[in-house]
């Protein structure tokens, strides 16, 4: 009893020691970078003003953390790790497992159905176009480089660059020759994968780090292009004025011959909406299908085989070159079907969407789905893309922390988080483990942590 | 005389600008198992690679069944029947078992398949228990029998091998070397041999070729090598044998 209370004192007097250290450290790091602030008067000169309170309220928070960490946090994680594993997964696994797959597709199908019937024909846009859309686009551009990252093993920075080419391609194809949505979709899918063939020559013989380096900088190459190259692309202004994809040759207006009128409903913009819905999930679908079935096919394996090992593939007849260029082109195609449908819907393009801040966007939600699984990347892109966009939402926080306060600002912050947490928990991504593409009797898969990595 | 399935002529491969391979000449007869000894360095490793075309040959001519595959690309020369189990074995660690050999038979006719994956799982029955098992998880011994498995599945006419005892327990180095003696006698293949074991390869090699150096410095039957005071020298513990 003595000695347990004397435990406890020694360790609380460490605790103390340690957030008292803490504390200290914040108060060296913040000092320069919270504790002072420079500002510029009317005659441009700098003041410099301290911001003492709020640096003691950072430090107070810091060192309390600290302590709250020590003293009931890290001897619970320790616990936790102490724990053995448990031999058999818990009995929910297996159910939900197996209709998890049917019972999203049927929610993705029915949501605009069920945000119809809870906020009305007004209300529903929104609902529909920021998380419906939105996160759609993205799963589809992940699930297209999920083909050239996941499967092939080739890194790419620069993906954002092919959906610029199917989006430009649209927009400018569209507006000068006139031509249908739904003839300019194939058409940009094949620009897409020919730029991507284009790309896929010259980077054929580098790997990992080189390989990621020559990609970003082809994807700045195709943006500064866009901006520069103003007789063709309008530079920075962008291309407005695109025409918008038709219900079969309805097009979803006001007018007479509206889809509205024509099929007698009351005007609203949910229609259009509703069908980009439709559309983009149809997009997706087709991009999930056919890496489907492209895995199981002689191509899809050797993408596979190429990402774990290149000289292996060659000495067992498999053209590596052809296998490459096959992954960045058809991982291109996809991207420019997602590009045309961007420019469609928004009936507006330019440069600013095609960062690389969007490359990294889908390269991380590659990662943090688990390269190779197709429902991680769809998690991983409802989470960071429905996580930004329902940010905006958060309206309560304004009474929190006044009215300038702005969540979308700290989006940035919060993705970092969540990624480092991610990591953290889950280093191989979400969804880890991989589905083998071929049996003799039973499926079985085998988490990827029980196997060594891949030769990169 | 019959011409050679195999024939090395004045091989000399580099490395920048060091030469590894000074003038090779070998060759290897339909039918016949051939082994190529020597030490660490000695370039047998890249021997077998430069038939393989990676890297390519400077000087001198390679032929295989009659055409010269110098200068094929490493995937074509394999589409020629020529199949090779390299070095560290190289198999597919995130793929199973299954898939290594499916990859394995990318050259050959798929009908021929369920055949072929018979015959490999008979001559190695451990794999048949770990079919559906990644590659990655499987013991040295296990992986390597994946490795010639998978060159097998293509139906070879040559097979090259890079150490396959290379860090395995004798009793796994005495079922493999048991396979290659199986598959030459009861099916006919032809197998290049490249170790460091030199004992086992020159007692189940019909042929032996000794690498000194980026040359060929003798050559015989696997018999008589053993025989020869200066093998017994160098390869075989000083002579105490």
């Amino acid at each position: 009893m003595q000695a347990g209370s004397q435990d406890r004192r020694v360790e609380l007097t460490r605790a103390l020691r340690d957030a008292g250290v803490t504390a200290l450290l914040a108060f060296g790091l913040f000092l320069p970078l919270i504790g002072f602030e420079t500002q510029q008067n009317i005659r441009n000169e700098l003041i410099l003003t301290t911001r003492l309170p709020l640096l003691f309220t950072i430090v107070a928070i810091v060192g309390v953390g600290r302590l709250v960490y020590s003293l009931a946090l890290d001897p619970w994680l320790k616990q936790r790790t102490m724990r053995p594993p448990q031999a058999t997964p818990s009995a929910w696994r297996a159910p939900v497992a197996k209709w998890f797959i049917p019972f999203s597709i049927g929610f993705v199908i029915a949501y605009p159905i069920i945000v119809v019937a809870i906020k009305g024909l007004g209300g529903a846009v929104k609902w529909v176009d920021n998380f419906g859309i939105q996160i759609l686009i993205y799963v589809m551009l992940g699930w297209g480089l999920n083909i050239v990252v996941g499967l092939a093993g080739l890194l790419d920075l620069g993906y954002v660059a092919f959906y610029a080419v199917g989006a430009y391609s649209y927009a400018l194809l569209a507006k000068t020759f006139g031509f249908s949505f739904w003839i300019l979709l194939p058409l940009a899918g094949l620009l897409s994968s020919f730029w991507g063939i284009l790309l896929g020559f010259p980077v054929l013989r580098l790997r990992g780090d080189y390989l990621a380096i020559v990609t970003l900088a082809f994807g700045e190459i195709i943006r500064i292009v866009l901006i520069n190259w103003v007789d063709l692309t309008n530079g920075y202004a962008g291309i407005s004025g695109i025409p918008r994809p038709t219900f079969f040759g309805i097009s979803f207006n006001a007018n007479d011959d509206g889809f509205a009128a024509v099929f007698g409903l009351e005007f609203s913009p949910i229609y259009r909406t509703i069908f980009l819905y439709y559309l983009i999930l149809a997009l997706a679908f087709l991009t999930a299908f056919v890496t489907v079935r492209l895995r199981r096919l002689p191509v899809g394996r050797a993408w596979e085989a190429l990402r774990e090992d290149e000289i292996a593939c060659r000495s067992l007849g498999i053209n590596t070159t052809n296998t490459k260029l096959t992954a960045f082109a058809m991982g291109a195609m996809f991207a420019g079907f997602a590009g045309s449908f961007f420019a469609a819907r928004q009936g507006f393009v330019s440069p600013e969407s095609f960062t690389f801040l969007e490359s990294a966007t889908i390269l991380s939600i590659v990662v943090l789905g688990g390269m190779g699984s197709q429902i991680g990347v769809a998690i991983a892109a409802i989470v960071m893309i429905g996580g930004t966009e329902i940010m905006r939402e958060l309206d309560f926080l304004k009474q929190i922390f006044g009215s300038a306060f702005d969540p979308t600002q700290y989006r940035m912050l919060l993705f970092g988080f969540a990624m480092v947490l991610i990591m953290i928990w889950k280093p191989r991504g979400l969804i880890s483990s991989r589905d083998p593409s071929v049996f003799l009797k039973e499926r079985k898969s085998i988490s990827s942590d029980l196997v060594k990595e891949g030769h990169g | 005389m019959t011409t050679p399935l195999l024939t090395v002529r004045g091989v000399k491969t580099f490395y920048g600008r060091v030469m590894a391979l000074k003038g090779v000449d070998m060759n290897v007869n339909d039918g016949e198992i051939v082994t190529l000894i020597g030490a660490n360095g000695a370039g047998k490793s890249t021997l077998m690679m430069t038939i393989c075309g990676n890297p390519r040959a400077r000087e001198g001519t390679i032929e295989f069944a009659g055409s010269d595959i110098t200068q094929l690309p490493t995937h074509e020369i394999a589409r020629l029947k020529l199949a090779q189990a390299p070095e560290g074995r190289r198999i597919f660690s995130r793929m199973t078992v299954l898939e290594n050999l499916q990859m394995g038979a990318t050259t050959g006719a798929p009908a021929e398949f369920d055949r072929d994956l018979e015959r490999v799982l008979t001559l190695f029955p451990r794999l048949k228990q770990r079919l559906n098992q990644r590659g990655g998880t499987l013991s040295g011994g296990e992986q390597q029998m994946l490795a010639i498995a998978r060159a097998l599945m293509a139906r070879p006419r040559l097979l090259l091998l890079d150490e396959p005892s290379l860090g395995l327990a004798p009793m796994i180095v005495r079922q493999i070397f048991d396979a290659i003696k199986a598959l030459n006698a009861e099916d006919g293949l032809t197998v290049f041999l490249v170790e460091q074991n030199a004992y086992h390869a020159l007692k189940l090699a019909h042929r032996g070729y000794v690498m000194v150096n980026g040359l060929i410095t003798l050559s015989g039957s696997g018999r008589e090598l053993l025989e020869r005071p200066e093998i017994k020298q160098a390869y075989l513990e000083g002579g105490r044998a």
